[in-house]
Order: C-alpha cells, then structure tokens, then sequence
C-alpha cells in the first residue's frame, strides 16, 4: 500500500517537472533535448534497445490503426479549438494595438473614457489645439483634428441585420494625425460636401458602402467617394467632414475629441501638466496608441480564458482517450513485451518506447490541429462591438508563437496519456505476459 | 429491462476501460453544458416571452442617438397602443469600469410595462416619491452589498450634472427579482428617475434615448410599428420601431455569433467523442465475440443481441453525460455566485437537460451501431472456434 502511494507521489512529481519544463522551456531548449535525445538513441545500448523497441511498436500501427487515431484525432480536437480561440483574441489585440502612435495625443471630456461618451465645446477644443506642445505645420497651424464621432446602423451583409458602424468626422489634419490610413480607391472627402470616405473593412461587412453609392443619414444624402485603409482601428470606419458630421447629427459645432500631434515625444507630460493647470479645461488626455490599446484589454482577457479552460477541458477527455488507447496497445503487446524481456532488454527501454510512441502520435495531432486551425483561420475576418459601441473589424492571427503554444499542449497529453501505460509495459510480469493470448 | 445485469456486467468488464471513456465522455458533456449555458444566457433576451407585446422605437440612425421627448403624446395617440414610456441610457460607473452594468433614466411608468420585475408596491411608490430614488435588481444589489436606503453614487461617462460634476449619488428605494430563471440576467441592472436625471444634467435636455410601446395585440406589431415611425417619417429624427425581441436579436449579433462559435467547438468535440467511444465500443464488443455467441447458443435472438450491445453504449454515454452535466451546473452555479451575473451564464436547466440527454443517446446508437451488427451477424460456429 505504502509503496503504491509512494509511486503515484513519483509520477505526480515526474508530470508536474515535465509540465513545468515544457511550458517554461524556449524552442532552442527543447530543440536541444531533442537532439540529445536521438543521440541517446543512437549511440548507446539502452538507447539502441529502446529504437528497437519502438520500431516494432510503430510496425504494428498499421493493424491498430482505428485506435491509434483516436488519440491523433483527439489532441488534433484539443489543438485546433484552442489555437482558433487564441488566434481570436490575438487579432483583436493586433488590431487595436497597431493603432494609434506615440507622438499624437487624443483628448477627451474628463471621465469619458471613449469617443462616444464624450462632448467638447468649440471652444474647448480651439483651446486644447492653441496648446504650445501641438506641432504648427508649415502656415503657422497646429497639426489638429477636431473629431466627431457618431454612430450610425446600417446592415450587415452576413445577416442583414442593423449593426453599429462607426461614423468619425475629421478635420483638415487628420492625413498628419493618422498617418496610417491611405486611400486605395476613390478620393478623399472633400470638405464642406457631404462626402464620405469607407474604411475597407467597414465596407467588407456592411451592404451598400461601395464607392459611388449613396448612404441616407438623418434624412440627408451622403456619397460615398473613396475607401480607406489603414491596417487597423480605423478600417472599420466611415469618415466624413467634422463640420457636416455635426450638423447631420444636430451637435452643433462641439465635437467629441480632438487629435493632436505632438511637437516630439517628450513633450507629453509638458502638455499633461498645462491642462492640469488651465482651470477652463476639464479633460482626460492620452497618446493615441495607448487609447486603442487599453481598448482591447478586457475583450481578448475574456478570449484567452475561454480559450484555456475550453482547451483543458478537452485536454481532459483526450488524455483519458490517449490513457485508453495505449493501455489497449500495451495489452495487446504483453506477450511481445514480455519476450523481449526475457532475452534481455531491460525496462527502461520498454517505458521510453510506449512513452515515445505516444509522445508521436501527439506530435501529428498537434500538428493536424494547428494546421487545421492555421488554414482555416488565419486571417479569418470578424468583428464584434467595440468601445464605441459600433463593429471594429478584425482578423484572426494565427501566430507562429501560437502553433507553437498548441504543439506543447499536444505533447503534454501525450506525455500525461502515455507515462501510465508506459510503467504498465514495464511491470509486466514476465511469465504471466508469456501466457497471454 | 431485465437484460439490465448483462448490459452493466459488459461494462465492468474492463473496468480501467470504461472509466476512462466516462471521463472522457463527462469531459465532452460538461464543455456541453457549460457552453450551451453561455449561448442560452446570450440569446435570453430574444425568447422572452413576457416581452412580445412590446415594441422598441429607437433613432433610425443608431440608437445611440436622442430623441426628441414631444414624440410621447404622438405615439400614445396612435391606434392599437396601450400604454407608452421611455428610458435614457445613462452609462455611469460604479466604482471601477470593470464592475460594469446597465444603468438608465427612466420614466414613472417604466417599470409598469415590466410586468416581469417584481417589486413590492410600497418601494415602487417610494421610487415614484423619492427624486434621486434608484432601482436595482436583486443580482446587483447581491454582487455588491447594496440593501435599500444605501447611497450609490455613480461616475457619469457621457452626463455631468449641471455644476460639471461626474459623480451621482442616488438613493437606493427598491430591489426588484425577475422570476423567470431564464431571463435572471435582467436583474443585472438599475434605473433612476428620468425627471431628476433631465432636470441636473448639462445638456441634451428635453430628451430620451428610446420608447417603450405596450400594444394591444402583438399580432398587429407589425401594423403598429409602421404607424408609429410614420409620426417622424421625413423628419430629422426619423424612428426605427421594431418588437423588443427583433431588437434584442440585433444587439446581441452585435457582439459576435455566438452560435456559430459554439457550435464549432461542440462538432470538434463531439466529433472526437464519437470516434473515442466508437473505438471503446469495437475492442469491447471485439474481445467478447465468443460470450455473444454463447449467448446465442443458449437462444438470444439476433435482434437480442443487437440491442444488448446498443444497450450498453447507450448507457456508457448516458452515465457519462450525466455526472459531466451535474458538474456543469454545479461549476455554472458556483460561478454565478461568485461573479454574480456579470459574465453570461445561465443556470443549466431543463432544456440543457434534454438536449444533453438526447444527444447522449444519439451519440450511444451512433457508435453502438456498427460493433451491435457484428454481434448480431456473427456465425455461432465460428466465433465459437474463434475464427
């Protein structure tokens, strides 16, 4: 009894050090077992013995071959589900994450905390554009976008439904303070016109944003004059004139942020303090990259939870799926195992083979999984609701990072699935495996 | 039935065996149950029967924008409405951004066309009597504390109040429950006096965000909905009147498709589930060819047979989606008493029940089908001499 405890406790403490190893270990670690590993096999007896050993296994695949690939197609399940959940929440990040930059600060009603939440007076925003930290261009202007940002319910065109679309007027220097964005078709909008200009995905999921088509705002006719991209955020935007935008949605001349650039860098926290210090303004500031950023925090946290326990829970069932199949495939190999046994081979070889062989079954599921996800979903394009309430557009990112991630899942199934049936192949008694049938 | 023994000592033949396909088989059930609780709990609102005779009017441009307050009396005027109120999304605070609920403004007569709220009648006069009175549910009041007569002041994201401060203090007058256990996740949220709210905030006074119409006959909404946005038609606030539960099924899309990702998740695992069990089935009915033909031997019918072996992968996959559904409501429960209602989940019900129950039986025929009709065709003769 005492002993029994004391082996469970050893092969407690053997998975929790290879987990531990697998999940902390860089590739060039693992890489480096590897290559260690095939010259054990290789240059020493024991080594020797254990290829041996697992040949044979592997020859006698082809006979077993239904439940062998219960636990390739299992871990392949485990793979997949949990690199296209992660993939999700890693393209939502890129997205918002990419937008924005260092040197451009967004400025909002304090307390806001997004666009649309916001109103700033005219005159607050001439203030927060006249500070001496905004960059002047070559006439003597600050480099300024008032901004305006509405929504706006359109259909979408994978279901028809209304969904939120985000309508953001700009200024004249919006070219300078989203340097991103470059128009692929068309024109740009011209000011005063009530003239609009699409992002590309904005247009891929709404009906009727095609160049030269007309949108009806509030009973106003608008036209569309050109698409946009910007490889980020704003793709998923209409843009028009802040002017016209405001009156199409009876805000007057207030606006909703105002985007500057800054002078360099470093002028931040100069320009921070000043609007600390001006009691006339009561605003919240931040670059423009750090605005999207915290953005995507909460959404793809929400992902990468779901995507882990929906991905254990899996994990769960292919372990036991793996446990099945190789306690099947020990067995059925008793008689064989025990006859290599009794001419000599010691256990250690025996334990390593049933280990390896799992361990490669594993490795193909890993890799049909990733592959699977990485074909069906890299790049996959969806979008969901956003800060301001309206659709942001992103695309799956099935990172190599991420295939990488999924492989180590694989292998610490197989490794958890195989190390049980592998101590059974090597406790075989000798003269009771001799007899089976 | 009375075939019972043979089916249960088929399966505790190898018992190492059949305890780890149930593992594997709860595994599979209780991912089932957990993610059927998130999808019902999204798509809730849009089988809330209480609500079919209500009909939602929002800006036809986005429902994010105003609309003006004089639309009230037109719309009560218009022919096969009952009673008509209105709300204001007020988007505040409490605390930390992460701690987020529904918030609004809303009308006397609000909660009046809520039936489904519950709440006795003295806090619902105190919510009437008491200006900067508020009305929360009773998963909100829980997940913070809150009991009535406390104080709950809110940062405002979009209002300030006329001095330009953010924060709202309102006094908690009523606590209100939802009996439905699927619509629960209404109790998530808290309303305060649109009159109080109009009167101390800086601008966009005069006002609301969307009415709330109680028609006489919801097989008219249709004819309804058109009278009332033709009230704005060609105006520069023209209307969008659609039932609450249309509107809900729009807002929810919004989000992502839900379906459509649980539904890949659940044909991965269920796919993975009918090959292990499958496999599970064919060694167990494959190592005991030789008990089957003595069993027919001593005069089991073919037909016997069949259903013995259906039997008991029925049974394996009944036993498994059993415990792993008891133990998604169980994890679905603690969860929700822990978080409250913030994150999605419904209590696994009923209906979870049957379809987990019924695709466990599908499951079961599924891959007892093939190993079953080995059984039924073998040859006495043969399998007796092993052949």
């Amino acid at each position: 009894m005492l002993q029994k405890i004391a082996v469970a406790l050893v092969m407690l403490a053997i998975i929790a050090l290879a987990l531990g190893v697998l999940i902390l270990a860089p590739w060039w670690a693992l890489l480096t077992f590897v290559l260690l590993f095939a010259g054990w096999l290789a240059l020493t007896r024991a080594g020797r013995q254990t290829w041996s050993v697992t040949e044979v296994a592997l020859a006698t695949i082809p006979q077993r071959l239904g439940s062998s690939s219960v636990v390739v197609v299992g871990i392949a399940g485990v793979v997949g589900v949990l690199v296209a959940l992660l993939a999700m929440a890693l393209g939502f990040e890129k997205t918002l994450k990419q937008t924005g930059t260092d040197d451009t600060v967004i400025m909002l009603r304090a307390g806001s905390q997004t666009e649309l939440n916001s109103v700033l007076s005219h005159e607050t925003a001439q203030l927060l554009a006249q500070q001496p930290q905004v960059l002047r261009d070559a006439q003597g202007q600050p480099v300024a976008s008032p901004e305006l940002v509405v929504v706006a319910a359109l259909p979408k065109k994978s279901n028809r439904l209304d969904a939120n679309v985000e309508l953001r007027g700009v200024g004249e220097h919006a070219w300078s303070v989203h340097p991103n964005v470059r128009i692929t078709v068309g024109r740009k909008f011209t000011p005063g016109l009530r003239e609009l200009i699409v992002g590309q995905g904005a247009r891929a999921q709404f009906a009727g944003l095609d160049p030269g088509g007309t949108l009806k705002l509030n009973g106003q006719q608008w036209t569309v004059v050109g698409v946009f991209d910007s490889g980020d955020a704003h793709d998923s935007e209409i843009w028009g004139d802040t002017d016209i935008v405001g009156s199409t949605y009876r805000r007057g001349s207030s606006t909703t942020s105002v985007v500057v650039r800054l002078t360099n860098p470093g002028a931040y926290d100069a320009l921070k303090a000043n609007l600390a210090s001006d009691p006339r303004l009561q605003v919240d500031m931040k670059t423009t990259r750090a605005y999207y950023s915290d953005q995507s925090a909460q959404l793809s946290r929400l992902l990468r939870v779901l995507g882990t326990v929906v991905g254990s829970i899996m994990a769960v069932g292919a372990i036991f799926g793996a446990l099945n199949t190789m306690y099947a495939a020990v067995a059925a190999r008793a008689r064989e195992i025990a006859t290599l046994r009794a001419i000599g081979f010691r256990g250690v070889p025996v334990v390593i083979s049933v280990l390896l062989e799992t361990m490669l079954f594993a490795l193909l599921g890993g890799i049909v999984g990733a592959a699977i996800a990485w074909l069906l979903f890299d790049n996959y394009t969806a979008s969901t609701l956003g800060a301001n309430f309206s659709q942001v557009v992103f695309a799956f990112s099935v990172s190599p990072a991420l295939l990488w991630s999924g492989l180590k899942w694989a292998l610490a199934i197989g490794f958890i699935g195989g190390l049980f049936p592998a101590m059974r192949a090597a406790r075989i008694p000798v003269t009771a495996g001799l007899r089976e049938l | 039935m009375k075939y019972l023994h043979l089916v249960w000592a088929a399966l505790l033949r190898r018992k190492s065996r059949t305890i780890f396909t149930l593992l594997s088989v709860l595994a599979a059930f209780l991912l089932f149950g957990l993610l059927d609780s998130v999808h019902s709990a999204f798509t809730a609102g849009s089988r809330n029967v209480a609500g079919v005779d209500r009909l939602v009017t929002v800006s036809k441009v986005s429902f994010t924008l105003s609309l003006p307050k004089s639309l009230y009396e037109r719309i009560q005027a218009v022919p096969g409405v009952r009673a008509v109120t209105y709300a204001n999304w007020f988007g505040g605070i409490y605390q930390d951004p992460k701690n987020f609920f529904a918030n609004m403004a809303v009308a006397p007569n609000f909660l009046s066309l809520y039936p489904e709220f519950a709440m006795p009648p003295e806090q619902l006069k105190a919510f009437h009597d008491t200006r900067t009175g508020a009305v929360v549910g009773a998963s909100l009041a829980r997940q913070f504390g809150w009991k009535i007569g406390d104080k709950i002041p809110l940062q405002a994201t979009i209002f300030p109040q006329k001095d330009g401060s953010n924060t709202w203090t309102l006094d908690l007058v009523g606590i209100f429950h939802v009996t439905d256990p699927k619509q629960v996740a209404q109790e998530n949220q808290l309303v305060f006096n649109w009159d109080y709210f109009d009167e101390a905030r800086q601008f966009g006074n005069g006002n609301i965000g969307w009415y709330i119409t109680r028609i006489d006959d919801p097989k008219q909404a249709d004819q309804v909905a058109a009278r009332i946005d033709a009230l704005s038609f060609d105006s520069d606030h023209e209307t969008k009147t659609q039932s609450q539960q249309a509107f809900n099924v729009a807002f929810v899309s919004q989000f992502a498709d839900i379906g459509l990702i649980v539904g890949a998740i659940m044909g991965a695992v269920f796919f993975t589930l009918i090959l292990l069990t499958g496999n599970t089935m064919a060694q167990a009915v494959r190592e005991r060819i030789p008990e089957l033909a003595v069993l027919k031997t001593i005069g089991f019918s073919n037909r016997s047979v069949l259903s013995l072996v259906l039997a008991e992968a029925v049974a394996l996959l009944l036993i498994g989606a059993t415990v792993g559904l008891l133990l998604a409501g169980a994890v679905v429960a603690g969860v929700r008493l822990k978080i409250g209602s913030a994150f999605p989940l419904d209590p696994v019900g009923v209906d979870i029940w049957l379809q987990g129950l019924a695709l466990a039986v599908l499951v079961g025929l599924i891959v007892g089908a093939l190993p079953a009709v080995r059984g039924m065709r073998l040859r006495i003769v043969d399998a007796l001499s092993g052949r």
